[in-house]
This record gives C-alpha cells, sequence and structure tokens, in this order.
C-alpha cells in the first residue's frame, strides 16, 4: 500500500511542473488574450475598458478579415489532403523495396529541415509569374522553354475567387432558402491559396510520408499473404486492409498538420504578403499587422481568440474521441 | 506459375513506373534546392528574376562568405557570430524538453490518475494558441522571473511551448507498450522512478530520437520567440541575423539565399544523416495516433 | 551503445549549459549607448555606420550597441519595440518616422521630450519650418530628423523613352499617352510593386497631391477636406486607369522587384521615394531620369526618419550625445549621402551628393511641403495601416465607391471627420 501511495505522489511531482508551466504559459495567456479582446485596448499600455462583443462585431464587417477566414478553410483543406495523399502515394512507392530508397526518402524529407521563411523566399521566386511584356519567371518560365506555354497563369497574383455566383443556378436556389449570403466570394476557394498550399505541401509531405512509411513497414507481411490467398487484388488489400490499419497515423496527422495549417505565417509573410485584394492573407497575419501596426490589441486578441474556437471546434471532437475509445480498453 | 510469369513481366513494367514517378517527385523537390544554390553563388547585379534558372556567370562564393562573416563597413552582422547562439539555445532546450515529455509521457500513460485523461488533452490544446497574440503578456512575465533577454529565458520558453509535442508523441509511444511489463516490474518491487530507469527508458531511443530531430529542427528555425525574447544582437539565434540581412528597403538575393543555406546546414545534416534512426523510431510506434 | 551515446550527450549538455551560463552573466557595466532601428542593409545601414563612427570619434570609450530588427517594412521591429517598451526594457533610442506616427508610441508615457535639446542646438533655426511643425506632437518635440525622402517622384528609364520619342509626361492625361504609346511596344508603361502592403497607397498619395493641390491633400488629414470629395474620387478613377498600364505581377513583387524591370528595360516608369536613387545606385544602372509624379510639380511629399529618445533609457548620457549628434551638420552630411536622401538640415553642403539628391535639396527649399500618409507623417499609424489596405484592395478590385467610402469612414473613425 505504501509503495503504491509514493508512487503515486511522486507521479504528481514528476508531472506538476508541466502542468503549473501550462496553465501560467498557455491557459494563463489564453485567459488574458480572451480578457482582452472584450476590451478597449487600442495604444500601448494598456486601456482594460470592457466593451462587449464590439470587437468580433467590427471584425466580421471587415474585408481583410472575412478574406482571412475564408482562406484558411482553403489553405487548411487543401494542404491537410495534399500532404496526406501525397505522403502516402510516396510511403506506397517507396515500400516497394526500391533501389536508393534512402536517397529518396532524404530528398523527400529533407525540406522538413528548412524554416518556413526560407520556404517562402524560394517558392516566391519558383511561381512568381511574371507578366506577358517583362517575360516570364519562375516555373513559368521553365514551361516556355519546354513548350508547354499555355501552362503559364498568374498562380500567386491571380486574384480569381472561385465561388457561386448569386445569377447562376445555385446561386437563385440558396437564395430562394434564405442562404443568399453563402454566394459570395467570403465563401468561395482562392486560387491564390493554391502556390502557398504547393510551398507548404513541399516542406511537410515528408513527413506524412514517412509517417505513412513507417505504418506500412509496420503491417505484418502475413495480413497482406492471407488476403491475397483469398482473392484480393492489390489495390483490395489497400483499401480494406491497409488503410484502416493506418487511420490512427492519418488522424495524428491531422493534428499536427492541422495547428500548423491554422496558425501559418512565416510562409504567407515571406512568400506572397497579403496578395490581391488580400487573396493569400491569414488570420495570424492580420494579427501581427493590427496588433503591431495598429496597435489594436483588443482587436488582435480577438482574432486570436477566433482561431483558438476554430481550432478547438476541429480538435475538440477527436479528444473526446480518443479519450473515449481508450478509457474502453 | 502462369501466374508468377505474368506477375513479374507486370511488376517490371509497374517497376518502371515506380522510378519514373519517384524521380519526377525528387525533381520537383530538389527545384527549390536549384534555385537557393544557383542564386547563392551569383554577384549582386546578375541576381534578378528574369535569370533565376541561368546558372551563375562563375562560382562566386563571395556571397557565402558575405552572408557568413557580415561586413562591417555595410553594417551586416555575419551569420557566423550568431551560430554559436543557435547551438547554445537548441542544444539544451532540444534536451530538456525531450526529458520533459519523456517524463509526462511515462505518467500519462502508465501512471494515469484521476483526471489524466483531462489533463492530457489539456496539454495538447496547449499546442493551438498563436504565439503572436501572447508576445505582451510573455515578455512581461519573463522579465519578472529575470528571464528577459538572455538565452536561459528562450530556452525556457521554448522548453515550455514544446511540451504538448513532446508529451503527445511519448505518451503515444509509451502507451504501446505492454502494461504486462510494467506490472511484473512492480511485483518485483520496483517503484515508479525504478521502472523507468531499468525498462522503459532503455527502450526509448526511437522515441528521443523522434523527439529530439523534430525539437531540434522547430527550435533551429524558430524566429518569433528569437526576435522577442532576446534583444541584444549578441545574444540572438542565428535566425534574427538571418532575417536581418534584408534591408527594409533593399534586398541582397544572392547573399540572402547564401545565408539561408548556411543556416539550414545543421537541420539538414541532421535530416540527411539522423533519417533512418528517425525512420526507425517512427517505426517503432511513436507516432500512431 | 546508448549508455556511450548518453554520456557524450549528457558531457556535451553540460558543457552547453554551463558555457551558456558564462556566456549568459550579466556584463559589467559598460559604458554603451543602444540604439534600435530596421536599417539592417544596403545604404541604410551604410549611413548608420558613417554616423556611428563619427560617434566613436568623438567619445571613444562608448560601445554601440546597434539592435536591429528588418522584416515586414518594420513591422517586426515595431513588434519587439512593443514589447520592450511595455516590458520595462527599452533601447536608449530608436528610429521614427517623423510626424504622426510618434501618437502610437504614447509619448508623454513612454518617450523623453527633446524640446531643451533643440533649443541648446538651436536647430528651431537650421529645420525648415513646415518640418519643425511636423516634428511637433502635443507641444513637443519628440525625435531627431536625420533626413528627407522625397515620396513624389516619377522615375524613368531616359533610353526606352528617348528611342519611342517621348518625353516624360507632366500631367495624367500626358502619361496616358505615353502609356498608350509603349503599349504597343509592348514594354509596361508603369512598373509598381506591392507585396510589401504598403505601396499602393504610396503612389496614391501622390495621385492625390496631383488631384487636390498641397492645401487640399493635407486638409484630407485635418478634416478640412472631406473624402467625399469629387476631387477624391477623381483621384480614385486615375488610379484606376493607372493600373490598367502596370505589369500584371505587381502583388508578387516588392518595389525593388518591379524597378528591375526598369532597369532591364522592360519598363518605362516607376512611382516611389527617392531611395530609389540608392538603389539604382548600387545595381550600377545609370541610365535613370527623375521628374515629380504628373501633376505634383511643385509639390515636396515628404517623409522623415528621426531618432526618439525612451523615457528610462539607461545611459542618459550617451544618448544626449547621440541625440545632438544626429542632429549636427557633421552628422547628417555622413548619413545621408550613403544613405540616399537629403539632410534636414538646411545648411548641409550640396557638393557631397550626387546629381538627384542635388536637385531635391533645390525642390526642399523652394517647393510646397506636404507629409507622406504611406509613411508615417500625415496621420497616425492606426488610420495609415487602414488606409493602405483599403488601397491594396483597390488597386486589384477596383472598386471606387467602396474605396472611397472606406476612406471616409476611417477618417471617421479616427476622430477626424464626422
Amino acid at each position: 500500500m505504501r509503495r503504491i501511495t509514493r508512487d503515486r505522489i511522486i507521479s504528481l511531482l514528476l508531472i506538476a511542473p508541466s502542468v503549473i508551466a501550462i496553465a501560467v504559459f498557455v491557459y494563463g495567456f489564453i485567459g488574458f488574450t480572451g480578457f482582452s479582446s472584450f476590451t478597449k485596448w487600442d495604444s500601448l499600455s494598456p486601456d482594460f475598458t470592457l466593451v462587449g462583443w464590439r470587437n468580433y462585431q467590427k471584425l466580421f464587417q471587415i474585408d481583410r478579415f472575412l478574406c482571412d477566414l475564408r482562406n484558411t478553410v482553403t489553405f487548411t483543406v487543401l494542404f491537410l489532403i495534399g500532404c496526406i495523399v501525397i505522403g502516402f502515394l510516396l510511403a506506397v512507392l517507396l515500400d516497394q523495396r526500391i533501389k536508393g530508397e534512402g536517397i529518396f526518402r532524404g530528398i523527400f524529407l529533407f525540406p522538413m529541415a528548412i524554416s518556413f521563411i526560407v520556404t517562402g523566399v524560394a517558392w516566391r521566386w519558383l511561381l512568381g509569374p511574371g507578366t506577358i511584356q517583362t517575360g516570364s519567371s519562375g516555373v513559368n518560365l521553365l514551361f516556355q522553354k519546354v513548350g508547354l506555354s499555355f501552362l503559364r497563369w498568374g498562380w500567386f497574383t491571380d486574384p480569381t475567387i472561385w465561388h457561386v455566383k448569386p445569377e447562376s443556378g445555385v446561386g437563385m436556389f440558396l437564395n430562394q432558402i434564405g442562404l443568399g449570403g453563402l454566394a459570395s466570394p467570403y465563401f468561395g476557394i482562392s486560387v491564390a491559396m493554391i502556390s502557398v498550399v504547393i510551398a507548404a505541401t513541399w516542406q511537410m509531405s515528408g513527413y506524412t510520408m514517412a509517417m505513412y512509411l513507417a505504418g506500412l513497414r509496420g503491417i505484418p507481411e502475413e495480413l497482406r499473404e492471407a488476403a491475397r490467398v483469398d482473392g484480393a487484388n492489390e489495390f483490395q488489400i489497400y483499401l480494406h486492409i491497409i488503410l484502416p490499419l493506418l487511420q490512427p497515423i492519418t488522424l495524428s496527422a491531422v493534428i499536427v498538420l492541422g495547428h500548423i495549417s491554422l496558425k501559418i505565417f512565416d510562409l504567407v509573410v515571406s512568400m506572397t504578403g497579403p496578395g490581391p485584394a488580400f487573396a493569400t492573407d491569414v488570420p495570424a497575419f492580420y494579427m501581427w499587422d493590427t496588433t503591431f501596426r495598429g496597435n489594436n490589441f483588443a482587436e488582435g486578441a480577438a482574432i486570436a481568440t477566433i482561431l483558438l474556437v476554430m481550432v478547438a471546434v476541429l480538435i475538440v471532437p477527436y479528444l473526446i474521441y480518443t479519450t473515449r475509445t481508450e478509457a474502453e480498453l | 506459375m502462369t501466374t508468377q510469369t505474368r506477375h513479374r513481366s507486370s511488376i517490371r513494367w509497374n517497376r518502371v513506373l515506380i522510378y519514373a514517378i519517384l524521380i519526377i517527385a525528387a525533381a520537383f523537390y530538389l527545384l527549390p534546392v536549384y534555385v537557393l544554390v544557383v542564386t547563392g553563388m551569383k554577384s549582386f547585379q546578375e541576381v534578378s528574376l528574369a535569370r533565376m534558372w541561368d546558372l551563375p556567370s562563375g562560382l562566386y562564393f563571395d556571397s557565402f562568405a558575405k552572408a557568413w562573416f557580415g561586413k562591417s563597413s555595410e553594417g551586416i552582422r555575419g551569420l557566423g557570430e550568431n551560430f554559436m547562439n543557435s547551438v547554445y539555445l537548441a542544444v539544451p532546450a532540444t534536451l530538456i524538453s525531450a526529458a520533459l515529455g519523456s517524463m509526462n509521457g511515462y505518467v500519462l500513460a502508465k501512471w494515469k490518475f484521476r483526471g489524466s485523461n483531462i489533463v492530457f488533452p489539456l496539454m495538447l490544446f496547449g499546442m493551438f494558441i498563436p504565439y503572436q497574440s501572447i508576445l505582451i503578456p510573455l515578455v512581461q512575465v519573463l522579465q519578472r522571473m529575470h528571464l528577459y533577454g538572455s538565452l536561459w529565458g528562450l530556452i525556457f520558453v521554448h522548453v515550455v511551448y514544446g511540451i504538448p509535442i513532446t508529451t503527445l508523441i511519448f505518451r503515444n509511444y509509451y502507451a504501446a507498450i505492454p502494461n504486462e511489463l510494467i506490472e511484473a516490474s512492480k511485483i518485483d518491487g520496483a517503484g515508479i522512478l525504478g521502472i523507468y530507469r531499468h525498462i522503459l527508458f532503455p527502450i526509448s531511443m526511437p522515441g528521443f530520437v523522434v523527439v529530439m530531430i523534430w525539437q531540434f529542427t522547430s527550435i533551429w528555425n524558430d524566429f518569433l520567440f528569437g526576435v522577442i525574447v532576446t534583444s541584444r544582437p549578441a545574444v540572438q539565434p542565428i535566425t534574427v541575423a538571418l532575417n536581418n540581412m534584408a534591408g527594409s528597403y533593399i534586398v541582397e538575393w544572392n547573399v540572402q539565399m547564401a545565408g539561408a543555406l548556411l543556416a539550414a546546414i545543421p537541420t539538414l545534416l541532421i535530416y540527411v544523416l539522423l533519417g533512418r534512426y528517425f525512420m526507425r523510431g517512427l517505426l517503432a510506434g511513436s507516432l500512431k495516433g | 551503445m546508448t549508455r556511450k551515446i548518453l554520456s557524450i550527450v549528457s558531457l556535451f549538455t553540460i558543457v552547453a549549459l554551463v558555457l551558456t551560463a558564462c556566456g549568459g552573466a550579466a556584463p559589467a557595466k559598460t559604458n554603451k549607448v543602444e540604439m534600435f532601428s530596421w536599417w539592417t542593409a544596403g545604404g541604410e545601414a551604410d549611413g548608420l555606420n558613417a554616423m556611428y563612427d563619427q560617434y566613436k570619434k568623438a567619445y571613444p570609450g562608448v560601445e554601440i550597441v546597434n539592435a536591429t530588427v528588418a522584416g515586414g517594412a518594420g513591422t517586426n521591429a515595431k513588434a519587439v519595440l512593443a514589447t520592450r517598451l511595455t516590458g520595462g526594457d527599452p533601447p536608449d533610442s530608436f528610429q521614427l518616422h517623423a510626424g504622426l506616427e510618434v501618437e502610437k508610441y504614447e509619448p508623454a508615457k513612454y518617450l523623453q521630450p527633446l524640446d531643451s535639446i533643440y533649443t541648446s542646438e538651436g536647430w528651431d533655426k537650421v529645420f525648415p519650418k513646415d518640418l519643425i511643425s511636423l516634428l511637433k506632437y502635443q507641444d513637443h518635440f519628440w525625435g531627431v530628423p536625420v533626413n528627407i525622402h522625397r515620396a513624389n517622384v516619377m522615375w524613368y528609364n531616359k533610353k526606352v523613352l528617348d528611342d519611342n520619342g517621348l518625353k516624360p509626361p507632366t500631367t495624367w492625361d500626358e502619361f496616358f499617352k505615353v502609356g498608350d504609346a509603349l503599349k504597343t511596344k509592348n514594354i509596361v508603361p508603369l512598373v509598381i510593386g506591392t507585396k510589401e502592403g504598403w505601396e499602393a497607397g504610396h503612389t496614391f498619395e501622390t495621385i492625390l497631391i496631383s488631384t487636390l493641390g498641397a492645401d487640399g491633400y493635407k486638409g484630407l488629414w485635418t478634416g478640412k477636406t472631406q473624402w467625399t470629395d469629387p476631387k477624391v474620387t477623381q483621384a480614385l478613377e486615375t488610379f484606376k486607369k493607372i493600373m490598367t498600364y502596370a505589369n500584371t505581377d505587381y502583388s508578387a513583387l516588392t518595389w525593388d522587384g518591379a524597378a528591375q524591370y526598369l532597369v532591364d528595360g522592360k519598363g518605362a516608369m516607376h512611382i516611389m521615394g527617392d531611395w530609389t536613387d540608392g538603389w539604382f545606385t548600387s545595381k550600377n544602372y545609370k541610365g535613370y531620369g527623375w521628374a515629380p509624379v504628373p501633376g505634383t510639380a511643385g509639390v515636396f511629399d515628404a517623409l522623415s526618419d528621426s531618432f526618439a529618445a525612451a523615457k528610462g533609457a539607461k545611459n542618459q548620457a550617451n544618448l544626449n550625445n547621440w541625440l545632438k549628434l544626429a542632429g549636427s551638420k557633421a552628422g547628417q552630411e555622413a548619413f545621408n549621402p550613403k544613405k540616399g536622401s537629403i539632410c534636414a538640415r538646411t545648411d548641409c553642403d550640396p557638393k557631397l551628393f550626387n546629381d538627384y539628391l542635388q536637385s531635391a535639396m533645390k525642390d526642399w527649399s523652394s517647393n510646397a511641403i506636404v507629409p507622406s500618409v504611406a509613411h508615417g507623417a500625415a496621420a497616425v499609424e492606426k488610420w495609415s495601416t487602414v488606409y493602405k489596405d483599403i488601397l491594396n484592395t483597390f488597386a486589384t478590385k477596383g472598386d471606387v465607391a467602396a474605396a472611397q467610402k472606406a476612406l471616409q469612414q476611417a477618417c471617421v473613425d479616427n476622430g477626424v471627420c464626422k
């Protein structure tokens, strides 16, 4: 009995420093930020007069912020899909007992070693489109040189937003069911973000590849053999056996990549800036600008709080799900 | 027998396809490196977007020299001076946060208490705060702790904000280790610390590798905390010095790119040389959901 | 094997920790002065260093700590400055745009008034009156101006214009005629880059000057001119038309990326401040000409870099010496030719400056002076940030009514318009 209690105490002591650190530096600060978002603080020295929801109301009327929300959704969805699909495909290919697997793996993994700032600079040069009169540059120039000129497009200088037009069939239908507001550029896909997704996927798909490769190697060959004996072809084996077994990896990737994508800042600042009509702007960038250029600390705090709520909406269900499944074990 | 021959020939065609795809993918992944290296070797007049694919007219290593040693006449602080700062920052911070993560993962996976199912998600959630929003209170708290402006303060900050990810990795890693191992040890009379030292720690190497590689990279490449927590240029890490090589209006791209490559060498080396151990660590189950 | 790795790693840790502790030990109280700016490279750093050299000659025992943070057109530096000022660790002196930008630092609380130095050094006689009125905020002086930059300059490639028999335009109508001629030759009439988020606002303010005139433009920031004025609409329409004569990849380029097109002969004209002159020189390009932005001849759209003094500065005496040097003839003559700007003082020796800067000095003493908004002189930074964002969107979307409404709203939000 005594040993158990003593161990119990030690275990709590071991974890205590981290709990305290998180309590202060994460939740204490979240509390401070949340509180600030309800105040009037817009100067260097804090002004904690409460103003209710005003900052939030203002935010949802600011064009730049609405563009940011739309861009974040575009970026997160495409980035997650890109990393997971490409990582998985590369892992499958590398799993086929390739000569020089180590070299290929190194090539796919090394972008993770580079900081987002450097990645942004390199990809800005690569995807900067140039113009018709001054000549193409970057990848557009490459296309031109190999005779694929028709592939040239504006990349991240293209302000097009794919969205439902109010006059279109879908748009009018939405209007009839009272959701006409959805047929606006704020609920669309910013085409310029695709360039940012490419750069980010380049950087992080090595991570998902490594995870999936490890996962694939961890699946015992007997399982696959058994399925083959039962008459399944390779494709069915992947679909019904391998993919389900890799599901925990996918979930883990979603968390790690998701947190990177919601906070994405360095990459956008160094690669594209805010973009034409804020086509590549993101909430973290706007928060930075408004807090330290405009001195709007309360507004910046509101943006941070909104970001956290968005994260919570995605993560909390996952956490509840995992803790419940583990409790059942 | 017929199935085998058919299998073999289709494999050969398949294998050509596989290699082709891998080579094309590799080219895509190496494209930015080409641009960085080639631009780093040009002279300032040569550097322009129109000529970015062209090979440099000669192998100028001046940009690399300028990036590393700086040019005090132009007020450019060389990266070399801040390189060791980054080392003094990243190595201790990585080791400490790995140790902390291991401890936390151990407790949360094997010594669950009432509420550990709440503590873990709460810790995890800490990964998600946007750091820009907490800079002002962070500096004020650090000031009160007398940690502001020093390398130790920066180490402290990275350790604290590394707790969520390191705990996540280790907790999942240890969760995969069967409880029977622990139970057997307990019956033999070992206590919580003894079990860790004799059973878990020796088999934790793969987990440590993954955590340390991840943490070292993210700490080495961090800019935000580096520029906010350490104010004196003599103490700042290399990422801040690299960023400062861009003037506010005028950017010498060749020097910048050369500098970026130099600053990335330690992390690049780690991934290239230790990539194998990284894979082994992942294989050992450290990152299963 | 594990044990060996472990012992090596622990040894390394201990060594590293010890070295860190040694390195991080509190330095003995040395005699120093700390300057904070975002002048990190190129001509700006050169100029700053030239002033540092002078300081070191005059005060040899003092160590100069040059704290700089680049990036984001100063936003990174401002973030660091905010944390340092509110965190109780201010630098001694920091870079500040002359004008209303000082408001964001709450001067009464965080800065030292410099009125006594102004009087003791006799600066009120040596700085031009328009500059003095810019420098005063809430009845005090908060910064020592070291230079003047001009924002309303149009640079052009002489060869491109000559080859096509064109002259640099002096009105917008001429500009569009020149532009049309150039378009037929597949040359970009106006090169512009907006990646940093302030360039569109910079260009537009020069257009505002051309349609409203010096006084009308100044009135926008004091409430005398309404943003709903039809001349503002005209300026917006002009800017919209101008963007059709610009390179289509403007959002991917910083201003110097766009200026490169001019150097390469692919573009003809470029509206940008006169730091461009220093940039051309660094690129070894001499074939450029300059003229005031069409419609703004006789007006000098000014911005000025100054040094402020933080309250609670740790090295007051050294700081005072630095401020005096920054405002002195010797200091400014050392700084400005390298930086590519003209002195704030009116008594600097013109022979030290190149052709462009000499002509700028002449204009500075004869033209009507208006404050730049894109560079912190005309309005508080809260307002100028919104202004720049509005123009950034407008450059792409071209929605004149929406932009004008937003501009008026920004004026109201900042308490200047009703």
